[in-house]
């Protein structure tokens, strides 16, 4: 193997760890928060895809643009979901919502697989295929807007749960939920706000993936257990931990799909997950376990 | 303790039920043939993946399939039969193998008296040995790997060329073109897709190529689908081959080239397919021309001197559908299958078996040979090497119909 690759192969890995790590953030946020485990994001994943899917086909808006319909149509859903399905669902008991999340994941996977069969739907914008040069090498132009996405939303994130009352107040339930609510924290509101944010977060991705990337049903599910990885290596909860996973799976992916071939690319991944397990159980920049 | 009580009667059921499931199947088995009205139409299974991954194939395939039972029905129906029509009965195999073998159970209950289709190897594989559970007769559309009509199975017919022949011929043609122009290339890289068709070519020009004085440098296995060709390309750039041959499904050919392209990667003397899943398609050369430029093929391809052939073209690209292999691999094999129900007057299936394997059916759009039957594989099947030139696909070899001549090695850009 020639090393001259090796270079443009990180990059590569890079760029598509990105997306991985905004997919995360979402996932790591709503754990972080509920300490709930959404089995129900990577459905969530999908259903945006679709949504960047057919607002581009039919209505002809770039995935781009489509953001700023979705963001806020994500948190709206995200909100309501946890508000009146998961939240009540839930009896106040953490098994119970983790069956919610996966009820929901199948009902929702299973109605986009009845609307829309398992095809699978590409997107051709002009772009797609755009390159800029760099150091030799030619990079994709939408994978590096999703670079630039990515590390913009978790910027954002990170401003939003420092610097804002909202994020005080998602913070101080994420730690003595009691105690927020002693305080006049409407508890029930900031699940959902949250909830609603790692539904945002999720379109977000869609938008960014869809010009360089296909949907059928199953997509999300590929995209979960990947989030699942770099939400534990990173870190439960950490945002700067999601970013930083993320951005490492993507490498371990990419190299590993050099190395391995790209039918076992994702061994590596899977492989480092066991061993972060075993090793490093908080993960790279989680709080004690 | 009351789930595992819940458990227990769960299982219970579960294998209550699996037995009544055998029961009913084993009913089926030992039921006699369903009988048929005098004059009633003649059901034929259309089975293509029109959903999943390889839909557009499958719609192609439909389409080529359609038409061919329009024919025969606008031209008076089955004469054997007393002009009986053909009532096709579709099936999606959801692009799995799964999903064909549940659409052959489905077909078999309806009552057909034969299947065409299935395109894709891995899908072949499954649903002929399905069929061939009902001795239900089955005309493989595509489906190239041997292994399909190796088995000894009576009912599985294949019209088109099989692995074998189709990486002979591509070999000899590449190794004549090579030769006859100076023999600039020496190395080359295989990248396929990893199921039963891609992995079995690989396997076979691996075995094949050194003996013709090819080195390989690397073979690059992906799956289907895959949606990033970076670090594959990545690899061709480091490697630097003279040829690169890609054998995979339409989507991945086409992301391929397209991120070649991209990159700006180019081998020096050709990317020459064997089976390219876009490389002689129509629909690639018109939307990414670029891409499809100088690209050659081995694949199955029409006899562009047989009027039926050019009238089916004109024809396609009328209902503005692009005229590509699965069209005119379906419409022959369902008027093959119409001559032997013809000739077998009867929807019997052991008859209609019998028809197929002592078949001489001529009026297909193929270039190929006399058809001859051995072990259910017609051994006149051939392909024929294309190139993209300019904004069409010319056929570059065999020369009794070729209409230009091999642009290789690749021109400098």
């Amino acid at each position: 193997m020639h090393i001259s690759i090796l270079f443009p192969a990180i990059i590569n890995g890079l760029l598509m760890g990105a997306i991985y790590a905004l997919i995360a953030l979402g996932l790591t946020l709503v754990y972080g928060v509920l300490h709930i485990i959404n089995f129900a994001h990577g459905t969530l994943l999908t259903a945006a895809l679709f949504a960047a899917f057919f607002l581009h086909k039919l209505f002809g808006i770039d995935p781009y643009l489509a953001v700023f319909i979705l963001v806020p149509a994500f948190f709206v859903l995200g909100y309501g979901l946890q508000r009146f399905v998961i939240g009540p669902a839930s009896h106040g008991n953490d098994a119970n919502i983790l069956l919610v999340t996966l009820g929901l994941a199948v009902v929702i996977e299973n109605l986009l697989l009845y609307a829309f069969r398992a095809d699978t739907r590409t997107i051709d914008v002009k772009y797609a295929f755009d390159v800029v040069s760099f150091a030799g090498m030619f990079l994709s132009v939408p994978r590096l807007a999703g670079f630039a996405g990515a590390v913009v939303v978790a910027l954002l994130l990170w401003l939003l749960l420092t610097r804002t009352d909202t994020g005080k107040a998602i913070r101080a339930v994420a730690k003595e939920k009691l105690g927020a609510q002693l305080s006049g924290i409407d508890v029930a509101h900031i699940y959902a706000v949250t909830f609603g944010l790692g539904a945002a977060c999720v379109a977000i991705a869609a938008c960014l993936l869809i010009p360089t990337y296909y949907v059928n049903p199953n997509v999300g599910n590929a995209f979960v257990l990947i989030a699942f990885t770099t939400v534990v290596l990173g870190g439960m909860g950490s945002i700067p931990g999601a970013l930083m996973g993320g951005l490492f799976v993507g490498v371990v992916e990419s190299l590993s799909g050099l190395y391995l071939g790209e039918s076992l690319g994702q061994i590596g991944i899977f492989v480092m997950f066991i061993l972060v397990l075993l090793l490093r159980p908080s993960g790279l920049l989680g709080e004690r376990a | 303790m009351s789930n595992s009580n819940n458990r227990f009667s769960r299982r219970k059921f579960l294998q209550t039920s699996a037995l009544t499931a055998a029961a009913a199947a084993s009913g089926t088995l030992a039921a006699p043939s369903i009988l048929r009205a005098q004059g009633g139409p003649v059901k034929v299974g259309l089975l293509q993946p029109v959903s999943g991954a390889l839909s557009y194939s499958g719609q192609q395939g439909r389409l080529g399939a359609s038409i061919a039972v329009d024919e025969i029905n606008a031209a008076g129906g089955i004469k054997g039969m007393g002009g009986a029509k053909i009532e096709p009965v579709l099936g999606d195999a959801q692009s799995t193998p799964d999903g064909g073998n549940a659409e052959v159970e489905k077909m078999n209950s309806a009552g057909v008296s034969a299947i065409v289709g299935g395109y894709a190897s891995a899908i072949c594989l499954a649903t002929t040995q399905t069929a061939a559970r009902y001795d239900l007769p089955y005309i493989v559309d595509v489906g190239v790997t041997d292994a399909i009509v190796t088995r000894g199975l009576k009912n599985t017919f294949r019209f088109g060329p099989g692995f074998g022949v189709l990486a002979k011929t591509a070999l000899a043609n590449l190794v004549a073109i090579n030769d006859k122009a100076g023999k600039p290339a020496k190395t080359v890289m295989i990248v396929h897709e990893d199921s039963a068709f891609g992995s079995g070519l690989a396997k076979l020009l691996n075995a094949q190529l050194p003996a013709q004085g090819f080195e390989v440098l690397e073979t690059i296995p992906h799956p289907t689908p895959t949606r990033d060709f970076n670090n594959v390309v990545l690899k061709i750039q480091a490697a630097k081959p003279d040829i690169v041959i890609p054998a995979n499904y339409y989507n991945e050919y086409v992301l391929l080239a397209r991120t070649m392209q991209q990159q700006k990667v180019r081998p020096k003397a050709a990317i020459y397919s064997v089976l390219g899943g876009a490389a002689s398609s129509y629909k690639f050369v018109k939307e990414f021309p670029d891409a499809a430029q100088y690209i050659m093929d081995c694949n199955h391809w029409f006899d562009p001197r047989n009027p039926k052939a050019l009238a089916l073209k004109k024809k396609v690209e009328a209902q503005g559908q692009f005229f590509t292999y699965e069209v005119y691999m379906n419409y022959s094999a369902v008027l093959l299958l119409a001559d032997a129900i013809d000739r077998a007057k009867s929807t019997d299936r052991t008859k209609i078996i019998d028809a197929l394997a002592s078949s001489t059916f001529a009026g297909h759009v193929m270039p190929y040979g006399p058809t001859k039957f051995v072990n259910g594989q017609n051994e006149g099947a051939a392909p024929a090497n294309t190139q993209v030139i300019g904004n069409d696909i010319q056929v570059i070899l065999p020369e009794a119909f070729a209409s230009a001549k091999p642009v290789y090695p690749l021109p400098p850009v």
